[in-house]
Parts: structure tokens; sequence; C-alpha cells
């Protein structure tokens, strides 16, 4: 049992709602993907725009527990703000800390996003810091009170699946009771069975979803990918070898 | 007195973020956010939140986000 701040979760796969072609389709895809989690964020509205009101009817009529990101913050003081304005509107004290250092690639800013993390933790938030594989920042996440950490996967939005496979292995085997979940840069449901085949305890996807020809069937086929990573990896797979050994018995062959 | 609302120019007499939010239109019950000058503003403290000549004020909503 994985427990995301005393929190078990129905569904080890997590789902961001953005860039879906139609809300009915969103829906969809939440439902068949049996979505843990799913994320949300804040934006500008104005007064008689009702977008924010129907999509916050839709969200809840789902069922499933939100996580309320800070993306777009490119400073600590940025995502703390927005972070406190998210607990009010979406009643929870989870938050996916966001803090993005370069945009090109969207990196985490691994220093503000420390500095963010202490002081939300501070105020009673269950910090997700979305971040690098980074060993020492990971540390540092743990030692500012965050409980669970988000390494990326790959470049938000990139699909290119574990672009470190060492450091995502090196991450797993230094924290290995620390809930940790594989955030951005999936693309498709092999690299999440990968993710989960490496011991991470979820994954966060959203693009990969979204801007599939159709999203709820991919969702269905990422919940399958992450349920059979998760069974493969309980399972204990085998080591890797760089030569060959015969499967079938090698006694009693014949010599012909 | 001239504010910022979400980076538009507006020109309000409200004396306090309620009652800004109140004069562009938001009903009572609208699920939104609020900060003014890079700071959040708890709903309970609206009330008691006096604007200021040139005050940037931030009015947030649920949206999609990943």
């Amino acid at each position: 049992m994985t427990l995301f701040y005393g929190t078990e979760l129905a569904s080890r796969l997590m789902l961001g709602t953005a860039q879906y072609p139609s809300p009915e389709i969103l829906t969809d895809a939440v439902r068949r993907a049996g979505a843990g989690v799913v994320t949300v964020s804040l934006r500008r509205e104005a007064a008689h725009a009702r977008a924010g009101q129907s999509f916050w009817e839709l969200i809840r009529a789902l069922g499933v527990p939100v996580l309320p990101n800070t993306a777009g913050c490119h400073t600590a003081r940025e995502a703390v703000t927005t972070a406190q304005m998210a607990r009010e509107v979406f009643g929870t004290n989870w938050i996916k800390l966001e803090v993005i250092g370069e945009s090109d690639t969207l990196q985490p800013d691994m220093f503000a996003l420390v500095e963010a993390a202490r002081i939300l933790t501070e105020d009673g938030f269950n910090v997700f810091p979305y971040m690098t594989e980074d060993l020492v920042g990971a540390e540092r996440l743990l030692r500012a009170g965050c409980e669970v950490l988000m390494p990326w996967g790959a470049p938000i939005g990139s699909g290119k699946g574990l672009n470190n496979l060492f450091g995502l292995r090196a991450l797993r085997a230094h924290f290995p009771d620390v809930p940790m979940v594989v955030d951005a840069g999936i693309g498709v449901p092999s690299h999440a069975a990968q993710a989960m085949e490496l011991g991470y305890d979820a994954v966060l996807i959203n693009t990969a979803v979204a801007r599939a020809g159709d999203p709820a069937q991919m969702a269905r086929a990422f919940a399958m990918a992450v349920e059979a990573g998760r069974m493969a990896y309980l399972a204990d797979p085998m080591e890797e070898r760089d030569m060959a050994v015969p499967s079938t018995p090698v006694i009693g062959q014949a010599v012909l | 007195m001239q504010i910022l609302v979400n980076d538009e120019r507006h020109d309000v007499r409200a004396p306090t973020l309620a009652a800004l939010l109140d004069e562009l239109g938001y009903q009572s019950t609208a699920r939104v956010a609020t900060a003014v000058d890079g700071s959040f503003v708890a709903a309970g403290r609206r009330a008691s939140m006096p604007l200021h000549e040139g005050a940037r004020v931030e009015i947030l909503a649920p949206m999609q986000g990943g």
C-alpha cells in the first residue's frame, strides 16, 4: 500500500485535465483511466465568463481527488501565492508545486522549489514537488517537509519517455520509502509501465492522453500499463545480462 | 481610482476588494480566489482589504491543468 500524505489512492494513474478536445472527452478519459487523482489549475477569468464554474462542477461530478498545480510560476513567491489561492478554491491542502526555471525545457528551478516547499509545508500544505531527478535536490525537498517526490521523466509535453533511466533508478534506490511519482514527458503506455517497473509508485500523465487521437481509449491503455508495470515490479523482475543464456534445458539434448 | 485587474486597467469606485468584486459583476457565490499586489487575500478578508491607486488585483478561477 502506498500512502500519499496519509491517503491511499484508488489508482496509481494520475491524470491531467488540460488540452482535451471537449469536456465530454475529458470526463470519458478520466473514467476509462480510473484515475486516482486529477490535476487542475487556476487562471484569470472575467466576471461574466462561466468556464471556471462549469469546469469546477465537472470535476466535482467526477468524484476523484484533485491535485491543484502552480503551473507557469517562475518564482517561489508566485508559486506560494498561487498555492494559497488554489487551497481556498479547491478546498485541499494538496499542491503540485511547479516552479519553472528554464523556458525551453520547462525545467524545474530546484532552488526556488525548495524555498517554496519549505514555506508551504510550514503553512500546512502537503507538497508534491515537480522536480528533476537530482539526488541532492531530493534530499533538500524531503528536509523542507515534502513527503512525496515527483521527478520528471522528460520535459513537459515532449512525450520522450524516461530520459535518464540511471538517474531515476538512483533516486528510487536512495529513497526507497518515499512515495514517488514520475510526472511529465511520458508519451506512450510502455513508458508508464517502465516507470512502474522501476518501482515508482505512480505516474502523472496529461498530454499523452489528451492529445491522442482517441483520448478515452488511450486513458484505458495507460491504466492497463500502470497496473502491469506495478505487478511486474512486485513480481521482482529478472536481472539483465549481456550474454545469452539458453532457456531450454541443455541436459538431455540429442547429439545428431 | 485606477487599478489593474488581471493586468487590465480599470477605473473603479470600490474602496475594498469585496466591493470591487461586486462592482465588476462577480456573484457573491463565485468560486474565485483573489490576490492584491502579489499576496493572497482570503475570501473572509476581502471586505476589510482596502484598495489603493495602482493596486494590482488578481482574480483567478478553476481551470484545466496538467
